[in-house]
């Protein structure tokens, strides 16, 4: 049982651990959604909401686990919720927002291997974080996430009107980017302790 | 010229997405439970070494160690199962107390810091520090587990009890390098000063849980069958 | 239109070079980045994960008629993820100084891209011989990438190779390459290094066309 409280749990997922810039998880959208502003938009929201449940869906899965005693079974477990979860929020995006569904193309699948909410399910796992902190943990997450790939997607759009030499193009000049974003926001740390 | 001919598209039946699908299920379930069986032992070996040269290190007397946990009512008993923050009674070779070796963890800069502490209940101190597992920053955070004058912290960190034995008398805090005044306070490190207060959170929030219950059981503590070294 | 002959070899060439997932596809980066502020970190991820590409590359391509169309992301999931869990147990049987210093990211290897990537694009449509050769080739080239990145993090952010110190003591160690921001650069100067070689080779084989060219005229 974690002791942290909720403010602090929402900081540290969202600005001093941020899961794109400090654990390097979600790269994948994060370098090929962030090429512009509004495809990122919508993809952090639907990052945001499919940690949401499947944060509350590795815990319960956890609760099964622990009262089987069968722990080797988390990482197949995991990634099978977490799998049929974005099935689902693909189905209902189609049903209630067609736009955006197709805003997103193939990205919605993607989020399946995208390493940030299996990693926020395991992360949250390690920490042994309670059902609320859990649930919180995941907004951070979240808008961390948002965060980074908006701040990304931003200077990417300027970064492409600007002159790149040839081989700096495209994911080289985005890495450089990162690297410098992570960097500033080293300077949160211990924040909310 | 070809014509294209028309592809003939195999329709899956449900027994066979059934079939595959237990079939896969069964075949997954077969390799992860017998590589899972195969390994638990050479796992468990593992874990005990690594714990076992830590324990020597911060409790170099103890020859044998106890698990204990507290149960419902607070009181010290033989722990059941293995913790994740275990904590240990140790007693050298002639079977007397020696002292206790306690494991907890807190956030430290980059993420949690896991250390295992001893406690000589003669000097009612903090006799000996070790850091298990941090993720803390090369050459800076990690100064805490090499750093000379903040290991000296670790001679005789005070950890006192209050008359009622229910709480430490001084908390155990981190100062500023070269601040320390009190034997209860951690002289802590100018350029790893967040992981050096953790350590002091970590120590603090540690002995406040078990020394209470430890000062007053431990003497009194039978072991069952004290694990050999 | 007759289908080139690819020799089995030249499947696990292709992923050290032409196909390298780190540089040309872009693919697990994640891992890439995370682990890899040293050398030996690098190298033990690498491996695990060209045994999960391997493994499940060999089993996709066995059960590759006797699974649905349907039914088949859920089921490579399901392989990969049982022998990422595989490779999680062994390695903690092997050191667990090895897995608490790669932490949650072996686990992490089941969301690697590159392996449900291959398992999909390749392994299902290959014979077992080839998928092999394919995952055996992806991760190699895999490794070597994750490899170089460590290396380079590792003389740099913490003066010492595979635990060697390298230079004398006076030497200030450049920190932020073991940070994260540093596994962003490193990637970042040998991706330029690969995108250079590959721009010269690229202008080498147009100059040289171009003078074929003036030659048939």
């Amino acid at each position: 049982m974690n002791d942290a409280g909720y403010w602090s749990i929402f900081l540290n997922a969202a600005l001093v651990n941020n899961f794109v810039l400090a654990y390097f998880l979600g790269i994948c959208p994060f370098f090929g959604v962030s090429a512009r502003l509004e495809t990122a938009v919508r993809m952090s929201g639907a990052v945001s909401f499919v940690m949401l449940v499947a944060s509350v869906c590795a815990f319960g899965i956890n609760l099964i686990l622990e009262a089987i005693n069968a722990p080797y079974l988390r990482i197949i477990s995991y990634i099978l919720v977490i799998s049929s979860t974005v099935q689902l929020v693909e189905m209902l995006m189609r049903k209630l927002s067609p736009p955006t569904f197709r805003a997103l193309g193939i990205f919605l699948p993607l989020i399946t291997t995208n390493c940030a909410i299996f990693g926020l399910a395991l992360f949250q796992t390690n920490k042994g974080y309670g059902f609320t902190q859990a649930i919180v943990y995941a907004l951070g997450a979240g808008a961390g996430f948002a965060l980074a790939l908006v701040l990304m997607a931003g200077i990417r759009e300027k970064l492409d009107l600007a002159d790149v030499p040839e081989i700096f193009k495209g994911t080289a000049a985005a890495l450089v980017v990162a690297g410098v974003l992570s960097m500033g926001f080293m300077g949160f740390a211990g924040l909310g302790r | 010229m070809n014509t294209p001919v028309p592809v003939q598209q195999k329709q899956t039946t449900t027994w066979e997405m059934y079939r595959s699908i237990v079939g896969i299920g069964a075949f997954c379930a077969l390799l992860i439970v017998s590589v899972y069986q195969g390994t638990a032992e050479r796992i468990a070996d593992n874990k005990a070494r690594f714990l076992s040269s830590a324990i020597a290190q911060v409790l170099p007397a103890v020859r044998s160690t106890v698990e204990v946990s507290l149960d419902a009512n607070g009181a010290l008993v033989a722990a059941t199962s293995p913790a994740n923050l275990p904590v240990f009674l140790g007693y050298d070779e002639d079977g007397d107390l020696v002292g206790a070796v306690i494991t907890a963890q807190a956030m430290g800069y980059a993420d949690n810091i896991t250390v295992l502490y001893s406690y000589s209940f003669d000097l009612k101190a903090i006799v000996g520090f070790k850091v298990l597992e941090s993720k803390e920053t090369p050459g800076l955070g990690d100064k805490v587990e090499i750093e000379p004058h903040f290991l000296a912290n670790f001679e005789a960190l005070d950890a006192r009890l209050s008359d009622d034995g229910a709480a430490l008398v001084n908390a155990i805090v981190t100062v500023k390098q070269g601040e320390k005044t009190e034997p209860w306070q951690l002289d802590g490190i100018t350029g790893a000063t967040i992981t050096s207060d953790a350590i002091g959170v970590i120590l603090n929030q540690g002995s406040s849980y078990w020394l209470p219950a430890l000062e007053r059981d431990a003497r009194d503590f039978q072991p069952p069958q004290p694990s050999e070294e | 239109m007759a289908l080139k002959q690819v020799s089995p070899t030249d499947e696990f060439v292709k992923g050290l070079w032409r196909d390298n997932p780190v540089f040309i596809q872009v693919l697990g980066m994640c891992p890439a980045l995370a682990v890899s502020n040293t050398a030996v970190n690098a190298l033990a991820m690498g491996l695990a994960t060209t045994f999960v590409l391997v493994m499940a590359g060999l089993s996709v391509s066995l059960l590759r008629n006797f699974i649905p169309r349907e039914a088949r992301i859920v089921s490579y999931i399901c392989i990969i993820a049982t022998f990422v869990t595989c490779v999680d147990y062994a390695i903690m049987a092997i050191s667990i100084e090895l897995h608490r210093a790669l932490g949650a990211f072996i686990a992490l290897i089941v969301v690697n891209c590159l392996i449900l990537g291959r398992s999909e694009a390749f392994a299902s449509k290959n014979n077992p011989g080839r998928a092999v050769m394919d995952g055996l080739g992806m991760g190699v080239g895999f490794t070597v990438a994750l490899f170089f990145i460590g290396v380079v993090r590792e003389i740099l952010g913490s003066g010492t190779l595979f635990g060697v110190d390298l230079f004398p003591e006076g030497f200030q160690t450049w920190t932020v390459m073991v940070l994260p921001s540093g596994g962003f650069f490193a990637m970042a100067m040998w991706l330029l290094v690969v995108n250079w070689i590959r721009q010269r080779k690229s202008d080498a084989e147009k100059q040289a066309s171009e003078r074929t060219g003036e030659a048939a005229l």
